[in-house]
């Protein structure tokens, strides 16, 4: 079959992939820049494309709680947000992830105000690390389709059961235009199964979710959860392999570039990871060993990661963050430390503080960054 | 299995003692069908009305006993009259519960006193929530269910009145209930926007100083098809508006007064002749807004239209809420009671609300 390509922004690109799983309900308000995918989405639900409910609510808080209450009765939902949005229905992010119900939302990074900045960070879905949500971060359009058609199979799975989003930066994904081989809609459906939420309320036997839990009780539901959150790093990986049998393009939680002979790792998430990419290949043309290791996923953190460091050569790490904990580090980095210290490897690591807000990060600058043998942490044009 | 056992809370009918909520109800029975006057009907006459009424009421009980409500709780009784109305409608519920009162007296896991499916909520959000239960039923073509939120006043006038607002406008076949005992009284009684003018409350130890919010009205003005107000002393009004609100599609929203003996400080048995002087001093009405007309109903009726209305400090003074208020305040809530009541005449002869 001849596969069909179109030239699509990020945004309408994650639309795209939704209106192939077909959500039984969409709850969504919209904020810069993720507001082409909710109009998208409401353009194929109003021609008749898409066959979804579609909740126009009055705010972030109502959205998640809407796609919440949709859930508990056995939907399969979806939302999309940024920024303050995020952090609006925060509260309803926790709920989410405790209550185990499979909602998959986009999440456009971007900046927070005061100080109104609508570029890209990562700090919206960062703050988030803990909500018991799987964490993917996307590096092109491409990548933000395929990995939101995976979503929905990942969050769904009976083993995980766990909401699921996919970030995708802001403006640098959002709104570029770039080529998007679809999937055949017949191939999706057999690649996702119908929703099953075993949960869900039911008229035969009557129940009640979320009831008053006393002590004995409540550390079980989050020693399950995370139970299920470990579970899911291999439905992951199975679901990655899965999907490259239907499309052949080939996901893994932690994407290797030029990683095998490399003395410097380079460890990134996001559209940055790419950048580095290209300083790469340019420090490689310079004889420079260096390689970059893009994490795909924040929660769980994927153990590949483990076990690519135990094996790769390198024996200096610098790691690029997009988003900051003020009095402590860069959150990636500080993650990474602590992933290293638990492997026993101690060695040098440099922390990149860069693109916050927006901020334009060549890859010249960071081939500069990565030359620079001086450790410790650096925030770029500062 | 283990897995998802937390959030299994299988029905449970518990053999403990006999709960508040249902020992109030056979008093209020008594009391509105045997002893008050009611609209002019003669005894006898009244109380063919109330068996035949009674008789036509489903016996099956979905506030279960063992509950853990407080002793005299009148929201349990508005709750259990509307589990009933929503039997009698033939559909099955669906029911969604506020971080308020009515989840606490669900009782602890693993037990539910609640025998529908049962959704508890946080605060802000009961009616979004209610919003995507009602959303995803629709996506699977299941038009055999009343989805019926439950909340108290703060989570519908304070912090849940956008997404109220947001729900209603949007127009999802629901029925919103507002409970209100005028204050936070889940968490020992802090004031509310709900709460009357002069109630001492934890957080207005000098009394409030602010009127009641009328939230009946800023829903209405939502020109949604059914708008009532309620009171569990009168079981009967209630339980027939709730009925009537489930057969109409579209949003509906009932507000309940539901006197709390342990807030409002007065003897756990009175609760149903406090909600009986609400009535009858006009600090409280009952009317229903059908399709945007207005229309008393008959308690509220002779109180409004007859003039036959008590002073209100026959209300104030039965209620420890209201300890130490001056005369001039009394005097002050006295002249604020009487022009609503001349609102709400106006209201009657023009059919509108607002």
């Amino acid at each position: 079959m001849q596969e069909e390509v179109v030239f699509v922004t990020g945004n309408e690109a994650v639309a795209r992939a939704v209106k192939l799983a077909k959500p039984n309900v969409i709850a969504a308000y919209p904020i810069t820049p993720q507001t082409e995918i909710v109009e998208v989405l409401a353009r194929y639900v109003e021609s008749g494309e898409l066959r979804s409910e579609y909740i126009h609510v009055e705010s972030e808080h109502s959205a998640m709680a809407a796609c919440i209450g949709a859930a508990s009765m056995g939907a399969r939902v979806f939302t999309a947000t940024a920024a303050h949005g995020f952090l609006y229905m925060c509260e309803m992010i926790f709920w989410a992830s405790i209550a185990r119900l499979p909602i998959v939302m986009a999440n456009v990074n971007r900046a927070l105000a005061p100080g109104w900045n609508i570029w890209a960070e990562l700090k919206d879905a960062m703050a988030h690390r803990d909500a018991g949500w799987i964490q993917f971060y996307t590096a092109s359009i491409q990548e933000a389709y395929d990995t939101t058609l995976m979503a929905f199979r990942v969050a769904e799975d009976r083993r995980v059961m766990l909401p699921t989003m996919v970030n995708l930066e802001g403006f640098v994904l959002s709104h570029v235009m770039q080529p998007l081989r679809l999937v055949d809609e017949a191939a999706y459906d057999e690649f996702l199964p119908p929703v099953r939420i075993p949960h869900a309320l039911n008229f035969e036997r009557p129940h009640t979710l979320g009831t008053l839990i006393s002590p004995e009780h409540n550390f079980l539901v989050q020693y399950d959860n995370n139970k299920c959150m470990r579970a899911a790093d291999d439905v992951i990986a199975e679901t990655e392999r899965e999907f490259e049998k239907i499309t052949g393009r080939r996901y893994r939680a932690v994407m290797k570039y030029r990683c095998e002979d490399a003395e410097t790792l380079v460890i990134a998430m996001g559209t940055l990871a790419r950048e580095a990419e290209v300083a790469c290949d340019s420090l490689r043309d310079k004889g420079e060993k260096i390689g970059v290791l893009r994490l795909r996923q924040l929660r769980p953190f994927p153990k590949a990661f483990a076990e690519e460091v135990k094996r790769l050569p390198a024996e200096r790490f610098i790691i690029i963050d997009r988003a900051y904990s003020s009095g402590y580090g860069g959150i990636l980095a500080e993650e990474v430390k602590a992933r290293l210290y638990d492997l026993g490897i101690i060695k040098e690591v440099k922390s990149i503080i860069a693109g916050l807000g927006g901020q334009d990060v060549p890859h010249e600058a960071l081939e500069k960054l990565f030359m620079d043998k001086q450790g410790g942490e650096t925030w770029y044009g500062v | 299995m283990l897995l998802f056992a937390p959030y299994i809370l299988l029905a449970f009918c518990g053999a403990a003692a006999f709960c508040g909520a249902l020992n109030i109800v056979v008093v209020s029975m008594v009391e509105v069908l045997g002893k008050e006057e009611h609209g002019g009907m003669k005894a006898e006459k009244r109380e063919v009305r109330g068996a035949r009424w009674l008789a036509a009421v489903p016996e099956d009980e979905y506030v279960l006993k063992g509950n853990s409500a407080c002793a005299g709780c009148t929201a349990m009784i508005a709750l259990r009259y509307a589990l009933k109305a929503s039997r009698a409608t033939g559909r099955k519920t669906l029911l969604l519960v506020g971080a308020c009162c009515m989840v606490v007296c669900e009782g602890v896991y693993p037990n539910t006193a609640y025998n529908v499916p049962t959704l508890d909520t946080a605060f802000a959000c009961t009616a979004s929530m209610a919003s995507g239960v009602e959303a995803a039923l629709k996506s699977f073509g299941r038009r055999d269910v009343n989805v019926i939120a439950f909340a108290g006043d703060g989570g519908t006038v304070d912090i849940g009145i956008q997404a109220l607002s947001g729900a209603v406008e949007r127009g999802h076949n629901f029925l919103y209930v507002c409970y209100d005992n005028e204050a936070y009284c889940n968490t020992g009684m802090q004031r509310s926007g709900a709460t009357p003018l002069c109630a001492r409350t934890t957080t207005t130890p000098s009394g409030k100083r602010e009127k009641k919010k009328d939230v009946p009205r800023i829903i209405a003005a939502h020109d949604i098809p059914y708008v009532a107000t309620v009171c569990p002393s009168y079981p009967m009004d209630l339980y027939e508006k709730f009925k009537k609100a489930l057969s109409i599609e579209g949003p509906k929203y009932i507000h309940v007064l539901t006197p709390c003996p342990v807030s409002w400080r007065f003897p756990t048995s009175k609760g149903i002749e406090m909600g009986k002087l609400a009535v009858r001093t006009g600090m409280w009405t009952l009317y229903e807004v059908e399709h945007g007309v207005f229309r008393l109903s008959a308690p509220s009726r002779r109180v409004v239209l007859n003039g036959d209305v008590l002073p209100v400090e026959k209300y104030l003074r039965a209620q420890g809420r209201f300890n130490g208020i001056t005369d001039e305040e009394v005097e002050r809530i006295q002249k604020i009671v009487y022009q609503e009541l001349e609102r709400l005449k106006e209201a009657t002869a023009r059919r509108r609300l607002w």
